[in-house]
């Protein structure tokens, strides 16, 4: 009966590259978590970020010109719109190296009361932030890499998540509060 | 913080990758972490108290030389036993690309994983043929480190993606505070040049060193060259004249301790390696004893040299350019004391308070919110039909 052996072959078939197919959605789910955890730290890094700029902003330690700008870009990166986002972070970042671009203007801060434990909370922070944002968007690459192939696109094994995209934006520390880091963090590419 | 980091080569045999991960073990155990290392390694070994022994590694040839690699089913089971006893918050691996029990353990685990990248080695046949298989396993890498700019550079090319770079870190205080041995030092008449590497892996620069030594001779010469490290002495100086081989002296392997001192009792430290170079620990050791360095423009060398400004630079296997900048050196004692003066302060950067407290930044962005790490149960093949029936 040459049918039925056909008949059984063919189910073999589907059933291996259901097996595939499935193997790959799995890989497919795992590879968003991990994008919504990057994405998660990320978020929370900007936050504090932005926290402690606003903070050093109304501390009185700053010159008052110094002080506004930082307020204003920080309060921006924290009430942005999801769209303006990356626009308002990188203006942030941009504050901040005009307002610590000299050593004297980190020193005066750290010679504050308080200063020092501020200083270095902002030098984690503006370390932090491209770390996390490297990772986001490794994670962002390597699930678009699996969701252009055919296999995900002709059998939607996508569903409905959305494409994932990558957080573009100027982080690059102020030089004064990244020297005591290696040569790493220093690119503003991603 | 719970922590486990994998080293995929045997505990037992010395090299960068182990003294990296024994120095980073010790460094986060000071700061009050728990942290466990699986490494492989022979039953005899004595090993200490935070390493589990992942079985002997077994030779096989892979990629043109003998790696001495765990896998199959034996090892993968001890992976998952250590990570479901361990109860980490964060998997540490290094040199996950090769197939190692770091490999094994990416594919054993979920979970927060963050991977280093040591070496930028060349992609390899195999790998390009257990690519899916690969890829799957290093797409759970949450955070990849790479040793420095160049490793980065190689590991984009190779496996896309991005990764953050820390250095390799170095005890500084352990070379600043070494005693200088007098039989090393030198005098201003009778400089001492020191090498520290395998005499007979030509990648290690030896052969270049020794074509330049007549022309330094020339110009000073009492100059006296201090070797460190395993290999044939007879081979080594054969191309020098008979009457330049005494010039030389050949000290042996040397303990941890006779390095800081004779980093610390050198007036120049020469470094003429070739290639396959992708960091230079050795340069933050020099610097950190504060010995003025000379070496070789390699890519990795230049970044960890901060492009010349932390340590003189020569073109590579350029005997003369290494003879004539190791000649303006030993001449000039003020250049060698603005090296020191650069090198000291370069170094900061690579002590392992800076490199710890960035590796843990790493660790605290990737656990923010995150699971804790778990064996990775493979899904059984009926769940799997069952969704293949949809």
């Amino acid at each position: 009966m040459p049918t039925i052996t056909t008949l059984i072959w063919i189910a073999v078939v589907l059933l291996l590259v259901g097996v595939y197919l499935s193997w790959t959605a799995g890989r497919l789910d795992r590879l968003h978590a991990r994008i919504d955890a990057a994405r998660a730290a990320l978020d929370a890094q900007l936050l504090r970020r932005a926290s402690i700029a606003q903070e050093l902003a109304t501390a009185g330690v700053l010159d008052p010109a110094s002080s506004m700008v930082l307020y204003q870009a920080a309060h921006d990166a924290r009430s942005a719109e999801e769209e303006q986002r990356e626009v308002a972070e990188s203006e942030l970042s941009q504050a901040l190296r005009a307002v610590f671009e000299e050593d004297e203007q980190v020193a005066a801060v750290r010679a504050a009361p308080g200063g020092e434990e501020a200083t270095g909370e902002l030098a984690a922070s503006v370390r932090r932030v491209p770390m996390a944002r490297r990772f986001h968007n490794d994670a962002v690459r390597a699930a678009r890499a699996l969701r252009r192939h055919r296999k995900v696109r002709w059998f939607r094994l996508a569903g409905h998540a959305p494409f994932p995209l990558a957080f573009e934006m100027d982080d690059e520390p102020p030089a004064p509060l990244a020297e005591r880091d290696g040569n790493g963090g220093r690119t503003t590419h991603g | 913080m719970r922590i486990g980091i994998v080293c995929p080569y045997s505990w037992d045999v010395p090299g960068g990758v182990q003294f990296h991960i024994r120095d980073l073990a010790e460094h986060l155990g000071g700061l009050g972490h728990e942290v466990s290392v699986l490494a492989p390694s022979d039953d005899e070994t004595v090993l200490p108290p935070y390493v589990v022994s992942a079985g002997r590694a077994v030779p096989v040839p892979y990629n043109g030389s003998v790696a001495r690699l765990n896998f199959g089913l034996l090892s993968a089971a001890r992976v998952r036993r250590w990570v479901h006893d361990g109860d980490f918050d964060v998997l540490h691996i290094h040199e996950p690309a090769a197939p190692s029990l770091a490999l094994l353990t990416c594919w054993a685990a979920r979970g927060p994983i963050v991977a280093t990248f040591h070496t930028s080695n060349p992609r390899s046949r195999a790998m390009i043929a257990a690519y899916p298989i690969l890829q799957s396993a290093l797409e759970k890498i949450s955070a990849r480190i790479a040793v420095s700019e160049y490793a980065r550079r190689t590991l984009v090319e190779h496996l896309g993606g991005d990764a953050v770079v820390i250095p390799n870190g170095v005890d500084v205080g352990f070379f600043a505070r070494a005693e200088p041995k007098p039989e090393w030092q030198g005098t201003p008449d009778a400089p001492t040049i020191g090498f520290i590497g395998r005499i007979d892996e030509p990648r290690k620069g030896l052969p270049v060193l020794m074509e330049a030594l007549p022309k330094i001779l020339d110009e000073q010469p009492g100059t006296r060259l201090l070797v460190a490290g395993r290999g044939d002495e007879e081979e080594a100086v054969a191309a020098l004249p008979a009457g330049m081989r005494e010039r030389v002296e050949f000290l042996g392997m040397v303990s941890d301790e006779d390095k800081a001192r004779l980093l610390r009792s050198v007036d120049l430290y020469v470094a003429p390696n070739t290639g396959g170079e992708s960091f230079g620990i050795i340069l933050v050791e020099a610097m950190s004893a504060g010995a003025p360095v000379l070496a070789s423009d390699l890519d990795a060398f230049a970044q960890v040299l901060d492009a010349g400004s932390a340590g003189e630079l020569f073109a590579n296997e350029d005997p003369g350019a290494l003879a004539s900048a190791a000649v303006r050196l030993l001449r000039s004692p003020a250049a060698r004391e603005e090296l020191t003066a650069r090198g000291g302060r370069h170094v900061r950067r690579f002590d392992w308070q800076t490199v710890g407290a960035d590796i843990l930044a790493v660790y605290e962005t990737v656990t923010d919110g995150a699971a804790s790490v778990a064996p990775d149960e493979r899904t059984g093949l009926r769940a799997r039909l069952g969704l293949a029936r949809d």
